[in-house]
């Protein structure tokens, strides 16, 4: 039976077009009337669809066509929901929809506001259609569309040059992360003959392992070059710290809660692959940890308010990552759903404080904000408790599942994810202390957002808080392959104590003795500096790779191979033409007597030249 | 006569009647190539149906004596492959009559005149089914172009006509030569009646000549394409032409080699296609890197366009010498898709010229705040143009991806380089052109689209996405023809190559059908 799927992605498409066509002309109410109408459409559909077809043991297939056919080669036009698609519909339009609601607020005193609207209906759009596809390819159309929505919504206050700069480096980075997709793509397509889900992954099953070992870990190690970029993973996670150009509620919507965990869905979603290469599981989970501590040691230094979330989000992606990296496939998912709430709540209130302060957005300016603005401080302290793992708030339970897998991975992978989690708490905590305690230190009147925005933050406050309560583990165990292991208290405990401890080490810092951290700082030097400075990798990859590629290209490419080496041949070639007529000019002389002497020496060498060729016959 | 001779022949009309228009009244001019123009367009249109129903067929065929002695004829018919490349012509002439409708300001009756001629020249070439005829038309479509940029083009047009010229003729002597050749081989420059004549063996060409004639249309055709390291006309023609003039260059001429390869060059000497193989293959490859790469570091918008055809012409020759269906089909589609694509690229550059009077990058900025609508058709343009799906080039560069990962897996890693380079230099073209503040100049200078520019360039718009998301419309007609030219070059292998190492696929599968025979 037919469910009308594709209902899903295309009314959030209609919005798009018709504000994008109409957009300039109406009213501003029209317009979020009617991207948040069809978004909440999109979501009331996925919630019709959802309970027709509960419990959803098996995938529901819809085919609409083929999108591409050569030769034996087709391409399906086909959506599908399981256990694992349902929850990313309900995150991606639910979390979506009260980002919508909250951007009418924030987006109130903004120009563009048709642009803004038509571009986050677009997003929608490509991220159903991502967490929707039946085969790679059309995973991949979503993949690059939402980029283009990034890429779009980073830039987009045009006239700042810095917010143009980080949304081409967002596109340019994400297609790095691309061109391993689409090899991934073509290898899939050589080895198994096609892109469908449905057919890739039985036909995994039944190779042999030495014929699947090679193959299927060089497409596995693709697939997560794709999910370096997309999910800012080591070495691609430059571009999202540089996101945060963007407006807050994009922030929160794209760059924290949907968009960039698309990477870990993919690894999800692909499984079957995955659990057949375990040399890439463990490259995935080793690249994760990674990720998790660089970026959380970066959080810690950082005074903009909002890199020091964008930080944190690489760093929350890391534990994504290393979740589905060691096979706890549910535990990353479910991280995924919890991280939505939590960190879009961290997003919003700090565009709510953004939005307070009339555009500031450096902590150090802050301060003493509880006191204006109550509601957004109390729903930021329940996003703190959340991702910091205190139990029993969303974070701790999906953290918690990670971690414990990644001891029964590997030992180790265990003690630098909960020394993490012991930074993630300090951070996000200091962030929070430093924003709302202490002394007012900025001008202006600070003022408590309106309820379009204060709405939207309760509820998340309210998930961020419960969410953990959500069965999703349970309800994904008949989508993935089973785990084993068992519960160790001990090892909760230690986590949840480090956690607690960064918390307490925050309090100590900023709010009990103010200026501490200023000599702590100090008296570390060149480490704080290069820490603060975020290793120096931009500055890094401009030098080893920007910088020389662009010069090369100027200086060899074209000046040297193009104008001077091709081109001077050409012209050469012109050249000697020119100096050859020039030379049998010379022939011409006008005197009879030469030219008979030429017409008897052409003849002889004829004749000559006739003889050796075979005689005269 | 049929559908098709009205078609070549309504152009050669309107070229006539536009010369013989008087002087004084240009306005008469410009209605008269728009109307002839529409009217060739409409019924080409007609050609569609049942070429997408047929398309390994010639349909609409005309073979009648031309000259009696040589054997020259007037053959001419149309099928998947040429289908689209003569909508191609006829769509972007009225384009570019609207174009121009402004812009060109003298001798404004000869610019329309010409245009007509090119218009015969390019429909001609992908008709054409007499190797003597393609000729013709080949140089038909040459001597136009050439009069379009060293007549109404910029500062140094005459360098860059004479380059373009001697380039091409460099390469269409040696074409000429083959072509008689061949006829004093077999007394006939029929093409049907060649490839029968292969077919049944009654001509077997030896490895010496099939090399040598291979050659002499390949370097004919890698001129026209251009191939790197051929290339270095394009440049110079289009920065010196004219808008309308890059805008036939580009999307319409450049197709005549890439569409020479596939319909001349792969079915008349296969076993020489697969022997150079692997080396036109490279060159592709290097193509599409350095083409990209110097379009990176280019000053001028016109100029970072035209390298950036080499990057994307090279996707297309790299497909046709795979010798998979994925790889041809890609080929042809994106020999489309550039059409559109960068013609509407050259179209809106030429709207930006003709606002700013300037090509340089650095003279603008801010355009976005001062014409939001031409940069929002700029923007869609240049998505399509780096190949973002549910647009165009998508789909043509994946087949083409597809076919060459059948056979080399490193060929698709370093075209797929490609793809993120064409990100870099086109978004650091857009965010210098059209984001940033406005300067004083921009301001007072670039207006927004008026309805004759709309009309130009939305066909282009909507067929980017179209051609992005329906490609059952444009798809069939070619796959089917280019498995019979597909298993056309598996037979009278005289000196039999083995197909390119780890062929699979329907190529490979062929080749050891016709072994068994």
């Amino acid at each position: 039976m037919m469910e009308q799927l594709w209902l899903i992605p295309a009314l959030p498409l209609a919005g798009f077009v018709v504000n994008g066509v109409l957009g300039r002309r109406v009213s501003k109410a029209v317009v979020h009337t009617v991207a948040i109408g069809t978004v909440a459409l999109s979501f009331l559909w996925v919630l019709k669809t959802l309970s027709a077809l509960m419990p959803l043991e098996t995938a529901h297939v819809e085919r609409y066509g083929t999108w591409i056919a050569s030769g034996s080669l087709e391409f399906a036009l086909e959506f599908a929901v399981d256990r694992l698609t349902a929850v990313m519909l309900l995150v991606v339009t639910g979390v979506g929809l009260v980002i919508h609601i909250y951007s009418v607020g924030y987006m109130a005193h903004e120009g563009g506001y048709y642009r803004f609207f038509a571009f986050l209906n677009l997003f929608m759009f490509f991220m159903l259609t991502l967490v929707l596809a039946n085969n790679f390819l059309l995973l991949f159309v979503g993949w690059e569309g939402v980029g283009l929505c990034s890429y779009l919504l980073i830039g987009f206050y045009f006239l700042r040059r810095s917010a143009t700069t980080a949304g081409n480096k967002a596109f340019i980075v994400n297609r790095i992360g691309d061109f391993g997709f689409s090899l991934a793509m073509f290898l899939m397509v050589v080895t198994f003959g096609s892109l469908d889900f449905a057919k890739v992954f039985p036909a995994v099953e039944k190779m042999p392992v030495e014929a699947a070992a090679g193959v299927v870990t060089a497409i596995c190690l693709l697939l997560f070059v794709g999910a370096t970029g997309k999910s800012a993973q080591i070495p691609l996670y430059v571009w999202l710290p540089d996101a945060m150009e963007g407006p807050t509620p994009v922030s929160a919507l794209i760059h924290a809660a949907t968009m960039v965990t698309a990477g870990v869905y993919m690894i999800a979603r692909s499984w079957p692959l995955f659990t057949h290469a375990p040399l890439a599981m463990d490259v995935v989970a080793t690249i994760g940890l990674l990720t998790a501590l660089v970026a959380a040691t970066i959080g810690m230094t950082q005074f903009d308010i909002k890199k020091v979330f964008a930080y944190s989000t690489v760093s929350q992606l890391g534990y994504m990552i290393l979740g589905v990296g060691v096979g706890a496939f549910g535990a990353g998912i479910f991280h995924l759903v919890t991280h939505a709430f939590f960190k879009a709540l961290l997003f919003l209130g700090s565009g709510s404080v953004i939005h307070a302060l009339s555009g500031e957005q450096d902590l150090r300016k802050m301060g003493g904000l509880r006191k204006h603005t109550p509601i957004t401080f109390v729903t930021l302290v329940c996003a703190g408790v959340a991702i910091a793992g205190v139990p029993p708030f969303s974070g701790f339970f999906s953290k918690d599942e990670i971690l414990l897998a990644a001891h029964h991975h590997h030992p180790w992978m265990y003690w630098i994810g909960a020394l993490t989690a012991g930074i993630t708490a300090f951070y996000v905590f200091r962030a929070i202390f430093l924003c709302f305690f202490g002394e007012y230190r900025g001008e202006g009147r600070p003022h408590e957002s309106p309820p379009s925005m204060t709405i939207p933050l309760i509820v998340l406050a309210a998930l961020s808080l419960g969410g953990g309560f959500l069965p999703v583990p349970h309800f994904l165990d008949p989508v993935f392959p089973a785990m084993e292991g068992q519960h160790e208290s001990a090892l909760v405990f230690v986590s949840v104590a480090l956690g607690l401890a960064g918390i307490g080490v925050a309090a100590w810092f900023y709010v009990l003795r103010p200026g501490l951290a200023d000599r702590v700082a100090a008296s570390l030097g060149g480490l704080y500096r290069l820490v603060y400075n975020k290793y120096f990798v931009d500055e890094i990859y401009w030098a080893a790779v920007v910088r020389p590629v662009v010069g090369g290209s100027r200086t060899l490419l074209w000046r040297v191979m193009d104008a001077g080496v091709i081109d001077g041949i050409v012209n050469g070639i012109g050249g000697r033409a020119r100096d050859a007529g020039r030379l049998v000019r010379l022939l011409q002389s006008g005197n009879i007597r030469s030219y008979a002497t030429w017409v008897l020496l052409g003849s002889v060498f004829a004749i000559i030249g006739m003889g050796l060729a075979g005689g005269l016959r | 006569m049929n559908l098709l001779d009205l078609i070549l022949l309504l152009p050669a009309a309107g070229f006539l009647a536009v010369l013989l228009l008087p002087r004084r009244n240009p306005g008469a001019a410009r209605g008269v190539a728009l109307a002839v123009s529409l009217a060739v367009f409409v019924l080409s249109l007609a050609l569609a149906a049942p070429v997408w129903k047929d398309g390994s067929t010639m349909q609409f065929v005309t073979d009648a004596d031309w000259i009696e002695s040589p054997a020259i004829r007037y053959h001419v018919g149309v099928d998947g492959l040429g289908i689209w490349l003569v909508l191609l012509a006829t769509l972007l002439t009225p384009v570019c009559v609207l174009v121009s409708w402004r812009h060109i300001d003298r001798r404004v009756k000869e610019f329309y005149a010409f245009l007509l001629l090119l218009e015969v020249g390019l429909i001609g070439v992908f008709v054409a089914l007499d190797l003597f005829l393609f000729y013709v038309f080949w140089e038909v479509s040459l001597v136009p172009m050439y009069f379009l940029i060293g007549i109404w083009g910029h500062e140094r047009r005459i360098y860059a006509a004479v380059k373009f010229f001697l380039y091409t003729m460099a390469g269409s002597v040696l074409m000429l030569a083959c072509i008689i050749y061949l006829y004093n081989r077999t007394g006939t420059f029929d093409y049907t009646s060649l490839l029968a004549m292969i077919n049944a063996g009654d001509l077997i060409l030896s490895r010496p000549e099939q090399l040598l004639l291979f050659l002499g249309f390949f370097i004919a055709f890698a001129i026209k394409v251009p191939l790197f390291p051929l290339h270095t006309w394009l440049p110079d023609a289009h920065v010196e032409a004219p808008t309308a003039g890059s805008i036939m260059l580009a999307s319409v001429m450049l197709k005549m080699g890439t569409y020479g390869l596939v319909r001349f060059a792969l079915p008349m000497f296969p076993t020489a296609a697969r022997e150079f193989a692997w080396w036109i293959v490279i060159l592709a490859i290097i193509g599409i890197i350095y083409g990209a790469l110097v379009a990176m570091v280019q000053p001028n918008m016109k100029k970072l366009v035209a390298y950036s055809s080499v990057s994307h012409l090279g996707f297309v020759v790299l497909g046709i010498f795979t010798f998979t269906q994925a790889g041809l089909d890609g080929a042809v589609y994106q020999m489309l898709n550039h059409g559109i694509s960068t013609g509407a690229l050259f179209l809106l550059v030429g709207y930006l010229y003709e606002r700013r009077h300037s090509l340089e990058i650095a003279d603008f900025g801010g355009v976005a705040t001062a014409a939001p609508n031409l940069s929002t058709v700029f923007m869609i343009t240049m998505l399509a143009s780096i190949g973002l799906p549910m647009l165009n080039n998508f789909v043509g560069e994946f087949l083409v991806l597809v076919g060459s990962a059948q056979v080399d897996f490193r060929w698709t890693v370093f075209a797929a380089i490609g793809v993120i380079l064409s990100a870099c230099y086109m978004l650091w073209l857009y965010q210098r052109v059209f984001f940033g503040e406005t300067p004083e100049k921009v301001r007072e200078k670039v207006y927004d689209l008026r309805p004759r520019e709309w009309a130009a360039a939305i066909p282009l718009v909507a067929l980017m996405v179209w051609m992005g998301t329906v490609t059952k419309t444009f798809l069939p007609p070619v796959s089917a023809r280019n498995a019979e030219i597909l298993r056309q070059t598996t037979v009278n292998a005289e000196f039999l190559v083995e197909a390119p190492p780890g062929a699979r696929g329907a190529a490979a599968e062929a080749v050891e059908v016709a072994d068994a025979r």
